[in-house]
């Protein structure tokens, strides 16, 4: 599956001498040095890719003139409003389905068949049920998201172990406060497995929804550039675009970190 | 410490009342085909300490889950206090709950965390009350378990082979500790048990349950704590004459399923 490999694991550097991690900037260091010469020599023309230098040069120039920030915003609140529906409606369809047979037997049918569906072939059909505005974009992520959410909290609400529930019951814990104490808290690694998943999709059909008519946002300033043949700014938007998904992943550690404080591997730390 | 036992007068009152803690009546559990339990009759008294022995597959686990109300019992006759509480194998705590919250799960008012935590210190855990349960010892963990059990105050404790996974020491640690807490707080217990040396350091009565009903029955006479004396021995070497395990002889004759009841010693059958 392609959104596995585009997912980050973490990686520490706890243990690991810093020879050893200074040792492995040199290569990358290199090639970004090989590139810078390529550029200035006329190796490398402008116009197939500028140098890391008038990249950098041009990023300073939009964040100071507060260009990238305005467009940087307006994709941000797609990819935020496009979460926020996704996650909702995914978590509300797990949620019927993995706490109830007949729940599961309306909802999981028509999704499993859904899924197969690549969703950025959508887009045609989105724009002519929602025009060339932002609905179109938002509705794209929120579907995008819908999926990674739904599959696994389904899955980490049937996985949550029987024994554990049992016992909980045991002790008088039934319906909604079964649910809140023992159920959700059991299927939280596996929501955020799916929220992990979740964002770098989001991220993914952001960079496409874009290209439809934006008036604003990354992609608007990527069409713009590429009209222009800017390479430059074409680069600094790719920079922009991996730096939402480094945030995104980040975002998820951040919550795991604090949530699954209880798990064995945080304990250890 | 001296310990109450249910020669005790002041706990058998109960007892001589006929107020049984269970009772259970030609009570029959199938699963398919197959009847686990067939015709059982069990009774226990108020504040009575009962052991219960069986091979693997016998129904132990099967009649606790009824007593427990785990497993349905239908409409037979099976009566239990409403105040009861189960130890599994496993602790079974939750993960994502720190160790009081484990205990104070399902407490309803507003000293639950209160109650937990005297819970806690009287299974010698208090230092560890506000830890995960992911940082407990196998026997902590199940000390913890046992103040959640403890800490309803239950009229009946059932344990399923509670010690089955701990240590050697830790679980002679663990009998002390279940007997001092059955001293002070007197619910009536069962525990579900393989392991014949524990049944008898632990029970006032240990029940043989073999075909799907109780086979034997041995009364526990002697004081507490119990050292492995003759007759501790004399007990143990009935008892797993009851489980078919002869021992200090020639093999056991190949039996066959006319052979039953297997019994070796004068058993008494239980009826109600």
């Amino acid at each position: 599956m392609t959104l596995v490999d585009t997912i980050r694991f973490p990686t520490t550097f706890t243990g690991v001498r810093w020879s050893r991690v200074g040792r492995r900037w040199i290569s990358p260091l290199l090639l970004l040095a090989l590139w810078e010469i390529g550029a200035r020599t006329g190796v490398i023309p402008t116009r197939v890719l500028a140098a890391p230098s008038a990249v950098a040069a041009t990023f300073w120039g939009m964040a100071a003139s507060g260009e990238l920030t305005t467009n940087l915003l307006v994709s941000g609140a797609r990819v935020a409003a496009g979460l926020l529906i996704g996650v909702l409606v995914g978590s509300l369809l797990a949620l019927t389905a993995g706490l109830s047979k007949v729940g599961e037997d309306a909802v999981d049918p028509p999704i499993q068949m859904l899924r197969t569906l690549p969703v950025l072939a959508l887009s045609p059909l989105f724009i002519v049920w929602f025009g060339i505005d932002e609905t179109p974009k938002v509705a794209l992520i929120a579907l995008a998201v819908t999926f990674p959410i739904y599959l696994n909290l389904f899955n980490g609400i049937r996985a949550v172990d029987p024994k554990l529930v049992e016992a909980a019951r045991s002790f008088g814990l039934r319906g909604w406060s079964l649910i809140r104490q023992v159920i959700l808290p059991g299927a939280l690694p596996s929501f955020l497995l799916g929220l992990r998943f979740a964002l770098a999709v989001a991220v993914l059909v952001l960079v496409v929804a874009e290209q439809i008519n934006a008036q604003a946002g990354l992609g608007y300033l990527i069409n713009n550039a590429r009209d222009f043949m800017r390479t430059d700014i074409i680069v600094v938007c790719l920079v922009i675009y991996a730096l939402l998904g480094l945030g995104a992943d980040g975002l998820v550690r951040a919550i795991e970190s604090r949530t699954l404080a209880w798990r064995p591997t945080f304990l250890k730390t | 410490m001296p310990r109450p036992s249910i020669r005790d007068p002041s706990l058998s009152a109960g007892a001589r009342a006929g107020q049984a803690a269970v009772r259970v009546k030609n009570f029959t559990r199938r699963f398919g085909d197959n009847a686990v339990l067939d015709g059982l009759n069990l009774q226990i008294e108020q504040g009575e300490f009962v052991a219960l022995l069986g091979r693997s597959g016998s129904g132990k686990t099967t009649l606790l889950r009824t007593l427990a109300g785990l497993d349905p019992a239908g409409d037979q006759d099976v009566s239990v206090p409403a105040a009861r509480a189960v130890v599994f194998q496993e602790p079974r705590l939750l993960p994502w709950k720190r160790v009081w919250h484990n205990v104070a799960l399902g407490l309803q008012g507003n000293d639950a965390r209160r109650r937990a935590e005297a819970a806690l210190a009287e299974v010698g855990l208090a230092h560890r009350s506000d830890v995960w349960p992911g940082t407990l010892s196998g026997g902590e963990a199940q000390r913890a378990a046992l103040a959640r059990a403890l800490v309803r105050e239950p009229r009946l404790l059932l344990l399923d082979e509670p010690f089955a996974s701990l240590d050697a020491l830790t679980r002679l640690r663990m009998h002390d500790l279940v007997l001092n807490l059955w001293g002070t707080h007197a619910p009536a217990v069962l525990i579900v048990t393989h392991d014949v040396d524990e049944a008898i350091s632990l029970a006032d009565r240990v029940l043989v349950l073999e075909g799907g009903r109780i086979a034997a029955e041995e009364h526990i006479d002697l004081r507490r704590p119990r050292d492995v004396g003759a007759s501790f021995q004399s007990i143990r070497r009935r008892l797993l004459g009851h489980l078919g395990v002869e021992q200090g002889g020639a093999p056991p004759p190949p039996r066959t399923a006319q052979d039953s009841p297997l019994v070796t010693f004068p058993v008494r059958e239980i009826t109600p």
